[in-house]
């Protein structure tokens, strides 16, 4: 078998007679051959890309990041914890730049921010690393049902560990019930996680309100805010947040860098999950990337620039998108609060018409779903199902993501196809046609499968 | 969650030239042509009386694991099934699976139409793995459709004996 670390893949990329024995000598004879198996993605001759409408999976990089990055891939390489020559001076004056540019986005002191790989890599350090340095007196961490899963994921691991999680309930609207969560906040509480914008329904959870309440109880409160940094106005004192995690690639930065804020005043402690040469204040050891970290300040920069534009821009583009949609088809659900979110993130259910059927419909548009097809289990989304939709209206719903590039004719192509696509889907449904004939959906007794 | 364009997949012949030892390392993302064939031209969706006595309806499923077809079968005098029509909520490879099962029935008769699988809807539409309950849910919408109909055969058989007496 293959040892780990090596793929199928750059197995085949060897030369034929460095191919392992199991393949066989008509696996050297043949070594060409297996290489359509590794199926390569290319659009057809006449095939146009899809319009780009998920901005809360991935944003494509602002092209002034790239051109703040590029002279630190080629010209200006150095490892900034080289301390002995320009090259390791100049990078470490870059980082430490982009440091600065993070920290003022969020308003914040420069010393308080760690480079980290991503937001999964900070939310992770923030939870394990807090809970276990704390662990001796306070064993006990609170969380959201509709947090990333990366942060449901540690703190399964913490229990494995044994620390006892509450994993707190919201409202129908997404947003959490600020009584239950005080009342939820016990002696022995180490942190308080939640999310600031949800990245699957767009509600923004109140963040002042969460953090007056975990700075009077003791607790310290982290926010997953990958999705909120950059479009909207965040400050770390205004609300009592001691640790915070950013990803680049949600803000038109580079993928593979995030950032983590951790407070300084009063000071929060991590145990660190990454150990080597101490680098970050020895809470994250490893080289920083200079042209990552480079490009993520540089992406936080242009980002508090642009932010009330985009917001403006982008909460417009929303409101014609479900406005049109809405005035046209009936039966559509908006999941998530109304007025408390981001409207960036617009997740709609539409009656009757299933979500990846609707997906294909829809090919060229780049979307996600929160229907079970989409995901290798037949669960639909934990989000949904966390804010009480019903199933059958979890299995049809659809993000739309908008964000700084999206244009006004993508959106009106966009609603136009979905109000088409919808009707011929429901012309189709049997669960559209027992509706108009008047028959209540819920008295059926379903077979079921 | 991701978003899914249509394209063609790999035909079975490519998949049975490997050696079985090799790992599966093919994500298959896309959907097959015949699949994307059948969702954007479905053949026979539409709806025939339901209570006539020469109509099956078999519905089956459940909206809350998002799957619900409903298939519909017109049986002639001599057991043979000359119309069908379906109407389905699902994913697109539910919808080829019953659009499938429909154009496979017609012609058959009641009998020889209960030997349609799964597992030959499923070979004939190229389904992934995670795709199989589909074609399973059109065997069973056929097997409910024949089975409504014979109920309304027993039915009327048995008002005919009521009414000669």
């Amino acid at each position: 078998m293959l040892s780990p670390g090596r793929t199928f893949t750059s197995l085949l990329l060897r030369p034929a007679s460095r191919l392992p024995l199991w393949l066989g000598s008509e696996g050297r004879a043949a070594s060409s051959q297996p290489k359509e198996l590794i199926k390569k993605y290319v659009l057809e001759k006449d095939e146009l890309r899809p319009l780009y409408m998920d901005f809360q999976a991935t944003t494509p990089m602002d092209p002034r990041v790239l051109d703040a990055m590029l002279p630190f891939q080629v010209n200006y390489y150095g490892n900034p914890h080289s301390r002995t020559h320009a090259y390791g001076w100049e990078s470490e004056s870059a980082m430490e730049t982009a440091r600065k540019q993070v920290a003022d986005l969020i308003g914040a002191d420069p010393r308080e921010i760690i480079f980290t790989s991503g937001a999964t890599e900070s939310n992770n350090m923030a939870i394990k690393g807090v809970a276990r340095f704390y662990k001796a007196k306070k064993r006990h961490v609170i969380t959201t049902q509709t947090e990333h899963k990366c942060v449901l994921d540690s703190c399964r691991v913490l229990e494995s560990e044994g620390f006892s999680i509450t994993y707190l309930p919201v409202m129908s609207n997404g947003l959490v019930d600020l009584e239950l969560l005080e009342a939820s906040i016990r002696p022995d509480t180490s942190l308080l996680s939640v999310m600031t914008i949800n990245n699957e329904i767009g509600v923004h959870q109140p963040m002042k309100e969460i953090g007056q309440i975990c700075r009077s109880k003791g607790v310290f409160l982290h926010t997953d805010a990958a999705q909120a940094v950059g479009k909207i106005p965040l400050d770390v004192t205004d609300c009592k947040i001691d640790l915070m995690s950013i990803s680049g690639h949600k803000i038109y930065g580079p993928k593979g860098v995030g950032a983590l804020y951790v407070r300084r005043r009063p000071r929060v402690r991590l145990e660190p999950l990454q150990n080597g040469g101490g680098q970050e204040r020895g809470l994250r050891s490893g080289t920083v990337p200079t042209p990552l970290a480079v490009g993520l300040g540089a992406a936080c920069s242009i980002a508090q620039q642009e932010m009330e534009y985009d917001h403006r821009r982008v909460s417009m583009l929303a409101n014609r998108l479900v406005q049109k949609i809405m005035a046209e088809l009936p039966d559509v659900i908006m999941n998530g609060d109304a007025e408390q979110r981001y409207p960036g993130c617009v997740n709609l259910s539409f009656a009757y018409v299933e979500g990846e059927s609707l997906l294909m419909a829809l090919k060229d548009v780049a979307l996600s779903s929160g229907s079970a097809c989409t995901s290798a289990s037949l669960e639909p989304s934990y989000v949904l199902r966390a804010i009480g939709t019903d199933e059958d209206l979890a299995h049809s719903s659809i993000r739309f993501g908008i964000g700084r590039f999206t244009t006004e004719e993508e959106v009106d192509y966009t609603v136009a196809k979905c109000i088409h696509q919808v009707n011929r889907l429901r012309e189709m449904s049997p669960l559209w046609e027992m509706v108009q004939e008047g028959i209540d959906l819920k008295s059926i007794k379903w077979t079921q499968h | 969650m991701a978003g899914t364009v249509a394209k063609k997949c790999l035909s079975p012949l490519a998949l049975l030239t490997r050696r079985l030892s090799a790992p599966e390392f093919i994500t298959q993302c896309c959907y097959h042509k015949k699949v994307v064939d059948h969702y954007e031209n479905p053949r026979n969706v539409g709806t025939l009386d339901k209570n006539s006595k020469n109509v099956g309806t078999g519905l089956v499923g459940a909206p809350a694991c998002g799957d619900v077809m409903k298939l519909q079968i017109e049986v002639d005098d001599h057991g043979k099934i000359v119309d069908a029509r379906f109407k389905t909520f699902g994913c697109g490879s539910a919808i080829a699976s019953s659009s499938l099962a429909t154009e496979w029935v017609k012609g058959k008769s009641v009998d020889e139409a209960l030997l349609i699988k799964n597992t030959d809807i499923a070979k004939e539409l190229c389904l992934p793995p995670v795709k199989l309950h589909c074609s399973m849910l059109a065997e069973d919408a056929i097997k409910a459709a024949l089975a409504d109909y014979r109920l309304k055969q027993k039915d009327d058989q048995q008002e005919a004996a009521r009414a000669s007496i």
